[in-house]
């Protein structure tokens, strides 16, 4: 395993819907690769972002369509990859935590079973031992009292502990690859930063990759070290994180300053006008 | 004068040993054509104080004062005309087997409003929508459409007090930036009052002149947005909340 070979590597992916009206193309022809790093994913709705992340773990089901010309995790091509071992490298090698902890925890099943069945289904070992970890890895992201929280149902649970509860979820099997998907849009700001500087801790400790996918570009620019801005299902800029103010792109631009910002008041905050040309723009790659 | 005035506010929920007070002894004024902000984080309390001044919590103690008249149990038809609301999620706040022109004549029906035709093309073109709209179901809007139909649909009684539940956090930056801007163009327009709730200072400190923030269910601390940028802020958790929201790359 050198370490050369970045984690991900995607070349030339489609995503396309077959619909009464014809293909819809949610995702159009991007390449990207990630290495041990952070990469934003920034973009409105619809630009196909989240429909990006669902492809690297090939979770788009008929009548979805995934192409690409490369879609490996290091190294190793997923696209003809059988659905037995698919199962084993979701949630294993590369995990996904999704927006909404109210909807990606069972409701019947409390904390601590969920986390012991999430590691039990990855890696052979026993009851006490996955207990043990289980504990450990609520005690990582900063839950207080874990043994308690541990036989809490998710209904008894705030959502920004349902959040890291879920981050401690994906991170038990020691992925290489987290995908968090708008991980901190259904919390309060408050709890948002805690949430982001303990994932973003964990992140760097155990060298994984991290793929953030969120449509907030300022929360995005302080967190990850690469950011691609998404337009239309295809990548319009990339830049480094700490560059972001250099950003070229008018789309990029228009949705740093629609953003209010408390400490520049501005009367009118400027509005997005759309370009039909950044449509038709060819994808940049973001290869490394 | 006036426009809403608070005092000791309580709100609870449940009764005997299941009662919790969501709002505890809270007191505010708004002034005629300004826009206070409420900010905190979610139980905070924030929501259920506008929807004890809209009348839709019966469970609550102390005074209020709207527009001139003080609330009791039930409210007048002659409130809701000066005094509505716009909700947090565009997707579930209209009826989706409902066309634009039965939402917006149903609501101006209910007021008695005259000459509903003329008036329909009016608020569309207030709203930024246009009479292209008019025949349209809320499935064939995008989200921010939506959210100016539900600001129509609010200013259809020609109201002088709008209630703002969180009208852009399900919208995405750039979107929420238009109605942000269409709310401070009808404010102007119509000399409104915006009570508005979120959990966003930035959009608050763009829209109010005035921030009461919250914990739970009591104000920590009410402060002009001045101060707040200029980081005056006494209150600790006041300072948190700045902290974490101060987030720009520029």
């Amino acid at each position: 395993m050198t370490d050369d070979t970045p984690l991900l590597d995607v070349d030339n992916l489609w995503v396309r819907f077959r619909t009464r009206s014809g293909v819809f193309d949610a995702v159009r022809g991007i390449s990207f690769t990630l290495g041990r790093e952070r990469l934003g994913i920034v973009g409105e709705s619809g630009s196909g972002k989240s429909m990006t992340g669902r492809a690297v773990l090939r979770l788009i089901r008929p009548p979805g369509m995934i192409e690409a010309d490369k879609l490996e995790i290091h190294g190793e091509d997923i696209l003809s990859l059988p659905e037995r071992q698919m199962r084993k490298l979701r949630g294993g090698r590369v995990s996904m935590v999704m927006q909404d902890p109210k909807f990606s925890l069972n409701p019947v099943m409390s904390v601590g079973h969920q986390l012991v069945e999430s590691l039990r289904a990855h890696e052979p070992v026993s009851r006490s031992e996955a207990r043990k970890r289980a504990i450990e890895v609520l005690d990582e992201v900063a839950i207080r009292e874990p043994e308690r929280v541990f036989d809490l149902y998710p209904h008894e649970v705030s959502g920004g502990m349902g959040q890291r509860i879920m981050i401690a979820m994906m991170l038990l099997p020691n992925p290489e690859i987290l995908i968090a998907d708008e991980p901190t849009s259904a919390l309060d700001v408050s709890v948002q930063l805690q949430v982001l500087d303990i994932m973003d801790k964990l992140v760097r400790d155990r060298g994984m990759g991290l793929m953030f996918i969120s449509h907030d570009l300022n929360l995005v620019a302080k967190f990850c070290d690469r950011i691609a801005i998404m337009y239309a299902g295809r990548i319009v800029e990339i830049c480094k994180a700490s560059e972001l103010h250099n950003a070229k792109h008018p789309y990029t631009l228009g949705l740093l300053n629609s953003v209010p910002d408390l400490e520049h008041p501005r009367d009118r905050l400027e509005v997005l006008q759309r370009d039909p040309a950044w449509r038709e723009a060819p994808s940049v790659s973001a290869r490394q | 004068m006036t426009a809403i005035d608070i005092r000791n506010l309580d709100v609870w929920f449940g009764v005997g040993a299941e009662r919790a007070m969501a709002v505890k002894d809270v007191s505010f004024q708004v002034a005629d054509g300004e826009s206070f902000g409420l900010v905190g984080e979610s139980g905070s309390g924030k929501s259920t104080i506008l929807r004890a001044i809209a009348g839709l919590v019966p469970t609550w103690s102390g005074e209020m004062k709207v527009a001139g008249e003080a609330l009791g149990a039930r409210r007048s038809k002659a409130f809701y005309r000066k005094v509505q609301m716009v909700f947090q999620d565009p997707y579930a706040s209209l009826h989706p087997r409902q066309t634009v022109d039965r939402v917006l004549s149903e609501a101006m029906g209910l007021h008695g409003v005259q000459d509903i035709d003329k008036r329909i093309g009016q608020l569309l073109d207030d709203v930024g929508l246009g009479a292209g709209f008019r025949f349209r179901y809320p499935h064939q809007l995008s989200g921010g459409q939506r959210q100016r139909v539900a600001i129509a649909r609010s200013l259809a009684c020609d109201p002088s007090i709008l209630l703002l539940d969180e009208p852009t956090s399900a919208l995405d930056v750039s979107v929420q930036a238009e109605i942000l801007n269409l709310l401070t163009d009808l404010r102007e327009e119509h000399k409104l009052t915006y009570v508005m709730v979120s959990h966003d200072l930035g959009v608050v400190g763009h829209l109010c002149e005035r921030i009461g923030v919250m914990k739970e269910g009591r104000f920590v601390e009410v402060l002009a947005v001045d101060d707040m940028r200029r980081r005056k802020a006494k209150d600790p958790y006041t300072r948190h909340l700045l902290d974490s929201s101060i987030n720009s790359v520029r």
